[in-house]
């Protein structure tokens, strides 16, 4: 192999492959083994580690000249005592945790080869804490220790190496690197076997770890400002800052640096700090101090002060202090480069700042947070709840400490709740991927097993619906003051508004809203709006067909909401209960709707769409809403015995449609499937001699049932796509409703009954059965058929048999509409129906080419219905 | 054809030791060989390299070593491992 210069030699890489073999051996062995196995183990290392606590704080000691021997034990028993504490009951083999009424379950899968670097300033506490975290989640490390720190890290690296075996752990699971080289961790951390890096250590290691194109957990630095608030606990603030900074003389990168002092409590605050061991340096000491203590050239503290005494760092700077002096404290004016000590200084030094406002205050804390410290510690001493608020959102810290010590408060478990860590994720401002205190989930594989959950269903309809001759008597039942009757000019004229009018209660001042009997305009919504708002209604009668109630239900809409913005609320959406915009929940009249229906098809009563015609744009938007719904509807035959033969037959196709559509929805539900059935059966029963016959109570008033019972299917399971065909082809050559339907429902009853060539993702539906369902409507109405395609057949024939005894035109072209008009309109027909929400429950997913085709097969129109006998044998 | 059943739990040196009476019988074993790990549950590492071994020996004899009855689990070791591409297996 050629050598790469950044390689180390052959030999040694050879060395490292076989340390990485090893490891990764250990970690394919390990993946066998289970919790209680894993728990053993780390009971066995944590006693180990406390009982070995002093010993490795001394060599810690020894080696490294750094920080204080009995902070040093103490921080090696937190990272055993503390962490094991932590994670003792914690699952982290197999499944870690479940939400049942999720449906979700996490299972945890070890990562296998970690490479982990070890600073000199916590060189064992944080081996004991890696190592207890890697058995529990079962993955092998292999340690490089800091160089100057590898005798006592190794050391800890052996112990818990030496009880993990003896307990159980396999052979080779800790690997400890004794004088290695840069090379050596760069070879090391783009080895293809090493799963991950975790690099707590200086910003060099953190930043080639990241480099390394591996998946990494760093460790940024830190410059942690502190906040000392006038409403501050100040004995207890000067006490806890004084605990942080001289905490192993002040080695924990967590730990305080420039504490902001506002200027009512600056003089106490220093004068607490003087009498508890601090020494207060003058501008002069301070200037001194400085020039010792921080590198002119790079900006950082001497690296030979880390973790010094306060008396040894003042001798050496030439200062004069008491012998018994723990901290050495020096004004600042300001943050930066011309102020070097308000760098971060990992021993017992610490700046402070006077600030004459809060907003002074918080803007040098923003300042020394943004010099080096981003995303690592910040402290806050206040009893200002709304000052600590302002602190958490001004301040960029993966921990913001309140009232406590920044080093061991950041450490987690002791102060505070925070997971107790020896890793400290600083963000991406902080170079890092987590703001976390580095623990066991960081070192797993947390697979996500999700269950399919059954999707939320409903059956909502008004929860009064009175029905039968004469059911508009129960109006009388409804107090009111101010009812406003909206209907159309013919219905006024024929007096139904009348009928109305007269089992409303004699004291309620009744007006009739008359508006023209077209599909909803906003002009004309807005006219009936100003008329509510006239007479302050608290009753809206709505009185006609589907438009006409269409219409009053977003005149009750703007009149209860009149911010709501119409254009928004018709906005697309794929799913009712995701939907981007919500409509209004305020409603500022309290305001009752009670629709009776004067057709028998839209069934608009019962359901929550409302359809508006936008005449710039010439096309309806449909709004859907449950809060759309009429709150009382009334099903009274009497109001349609005088229905036209047309409007007969073209609101009892559009109430089939329904039926049908609702029956192969893919949101159907045996709630709506009973609806939808039964409604399919009244009209082949009932609808040719209401149209043939109207004079027949019996036939009229159950197709008007049939209209509503297919209403309360569709409302709950919506339609398809032949509603989709129907109002992009409706709204451009000016068809009635049914009439367009029925030019499409043979077709699209064979479209959805054959195989998909797109299904559309649907958790409600668990399999394609809308053939079978076809099938199953062609048996209820007693077509015969043996096979599933013999029936479907049979109920697109009885259809097309239906729709010819209504004197239904049988293709586009029979309404004069030319093959050229036709062809130009098109693109815009498939545009529009495709964006149409009405098929989104449509058993087959559309493609724009099946529109197409769907849109050619209605202009060139079916045939003659072969041989049904259904609509006769119904009958 | 020779077959040997390892019909040891793992952490005892008799997976190791079968492994190692397999490879020493290789010569013998003609174009296949098979193995029954059905009664192995876990394997360790020592178990791993006699495994390698066995495979590296096998390859030099062009045997084929097929393990029968593996676990998922050790099957997943041996993945894991990418000792899987050495072996054949069988249920």
């Amino acid at each position: 192999m050629t050598k790469n210069p950044s390689n180390p030699t052959e030999e040694r890489m050879a060395y490292l492959d076989g340390l990485i073999r090893q490891a990764k051996t250990a970690a394919a062995v390990f993946s066998q083994f289970t919790q209680q196995d894993v728990d053993g183990i780390v009971k066995a290392m944590v006693l180990a580690g406390l009982e070995q606590a002093q010993h490795l704080a001394r060599l810690a000691m020894e080696e490294t000249r750094i920080g204080v021997l009995e902070d040093k034990v103490i921080k090696n028993m937190v990272a055993t005592e503390f962490v094991y504490n932590y994670i003792k009951d914690k699952p982290t083999v197999g499944t870690i945790r479940e939400f049942p009424e999720r449906g979700l379950v996490e299972v945890a899968e070890p990562i296998g080869v970690i490479f982990s670097l070890i600073p000199i300033t916590n060189p064992t506490s944080t081996v004991l804490f890696k190592c207890l975290m890697a058995i529990k989640t079962r993955n092998a490390v292999i340690f490089s220790p800091h160089p100057n720190a590898w005798r006592c890290s190794s050391e800890a690296v052996r112990i818990m190496y030496e009880t993990a075996v003896k307990h159980g752990a396999p052979e080779g699971v800790f690997t400890c690197l004794e004088s290695h080289t840069l090379e050596d961790n760069a070879y090391l951390m783009r080895h293809k076997e090493v799963a991950m890096i975790d690099a707590t250590g200086g910003q060099g290691a953190v930043k080639a770890a990241y480099s390394s194109g591996k998946p990494a957990l760093g460790v940024g630095p830190g410059n942690t400002p502190v906040y000392l608030e006038k409403s501050a606990d100040l004995s207890m603030a000067v006490v806890d800052i004084i605990v942080s900074k001289t905490f192993d003389n002040g080695t924990i990168c967590a730990s305080e640096q420039t504490v902001v002092i506002d200027d009512e409590i600056y003089d106490s605050a220093l004068n607490k700090f003087a009498e508890l061991g601090a020494h207060i340096c003058s501008e002069k000491e301070a200037a001194i101090l400085e020039r010792a203590l921080v590198d002119r050239q790079t900006g950082c503290m001497q690296a030979i002060a880390i973790g010094q005494k306060a008396t040894d760092i003042a001798r050496v700077a030439g200062l004069t202090v008491k012998p018994a002096t723990k901290l050495l404290i020096a004004p600042i004016q300001g943050v930066g480069r011309e102020h070097p000590l308000s760098v971060e200084k990992l021993c017992p030094v610490l700046s402070v700042y006077r600030a004459r406002s809060t907003d002074e205050a918080l803007r040098v804390c923003v300042d020394v947070n943004h010099a080096g410290g981003l995303g690592h510690t910040a402290v806050i001493f206040s009893r200002n709840n709304d000052a600590i608020q302002k602190f958490s959102q001004v301040i960029n810290a993966g921990r913001i400490i309140v009232n406590a010590p920044g080093s061991i408060g950041a450490l987690g478990g002791v102060y505070n709740d925070m997971v107790p860590t020896f890793s400290f994720g600083c963000g991406t401002a902080g170079g890092n991927s987590t703001t976390d205190n580095v623990n066991i989930y960081h070192y797993l594989n947390i697979k996500r097993m999700a269950r399919r959950t059954p999707a939320p269903m409903w059956f909502r309809v008004p929860n009064q619906i009175y029905f039968n001759f004469n059911a508009v008597e129960n109006v009388r039942q409804f107090p009111t003051r101010s009812t406003v009757i909206i209907t159309n000019p013919g219905l006024e004229q024929i007096g139904h508004a009348d009928i109305v009018r007269r089992y409303l209660p004699p004291e309620a001042s009744v007006h009739v809203c008359v508006i023209p009997d077209a599909e909803p305009e906003l002009k004309a919504i807005l006219q009936g709006v100003e008329a509510l708002n006239l007479y302050k209604a608290d009753q809206i009668i709505a009185l006609g067909g589907g438009s006409m109630i269409d219409a009053a239900k977003i005149m009750k809409l703007k009149y209860e909401s009149p911010d709501a913005d119409l254009e928004e609320l018709a906005a697309p959406f794929l799913d009712i209960r995701k939907r981007a915009v919500q409509y209004p929940t305020e409603k500022i009249n309290q305001s009752r709707l009670i629709a009776i229906s004067t057709t028998s098809g839209t069934g608009s009563e019962v359901t929550p769409f409302a359809v508006l015609f936008d005449k710039k744009q010439g096309r309806k938007v449909t709004l859907a809403d449950y809060s759309l719904s009429p709150d009382v509807a009334i099903i009274d035959p009497q109001f349609v015995m005088s229905m036209p033969k047309g409007l007969t037959a073209d609101t009892g196709v559009d109430c089939l449609t329904h039926a049908l559509e609702a029956a192969v929805s893919t949101y159907a539900s045996c709630y709506s499937d009973c609806n939808a059935m039964q409604a399919i059966r009244m009209v082949f029963k009932y609808l040719p001699t209401a149209y043939q016959r109207p004079e027949e109570e019996e036939a009229r008033s159950m197709m008007h049932n049939a209209a509503c019972i297919a209403a309360m299917a569709f409302a709950n399971a919506g339609v398809g796509v032949n509603h989709a065909l129907a109002h992009a082809f409706g709204a451009r050559f000016g068809v009635a409703h049914g009439r367009a339907n029925a030019l499409m429902l043979p077709h699209v009853i064979r479209y959805n009954a054959s195989v998909p060539t797109k299904f559309r993702p649907s958790p409600n539906q668990r399999a394609y059965v809308a053939h079978k369902k076809y099938a199953t409507i062609a048996e209820l109405l007693g077509l015969g058929g043996r096979t599933i395609e013999e029936k479907v057949n049979g109920l697109a024939a009885a259809t097309e048999q239906l729709l010819d005894q209504l004197a239904m035109p049988r293709s586009i072209a029979a309404l004069d509409i030319s093959k050229e008009q036709f062809e130009q309109a098109l693109p815009d027909l498939v545009k529009i129906a495709f964006d149409d929400p009405s098929w989104l429950s449509n058993p087959r997913m559309p493609l724009m080419s099946e529109l197409e085709e769907l849109f050619w097969s209605a202009y060139r129109g079916r045939g003659m219905a072969p041989g049904s006998s259904a609509v006769q044998q119904a009958a | 054809m020779a077959t040997i059943a390892v019909q040891f739990k793992i952490d005892g040196e008799r997976v190791v030791r079968a492994l190692e009476e397999a490879r020493d019988k290789l010569d013998g074993a003609g174009p296949k060989m098979m193995l029954d790990l059905s009664a192995v549950k876990r394997i360790d590492a020592p178990g791993l390299r006699a495994l390698e071994e066995l495979a590296a020996r096998a390859e030099d004899k062009a045997v084929n070593v097929v393990l029968r009855g593996a676990s998922i689990e050790v099957y997943k070791v041996l993945k894991l491992m990418k000792l899987e591409t050495r072996f054949s297996f069988a249920n």
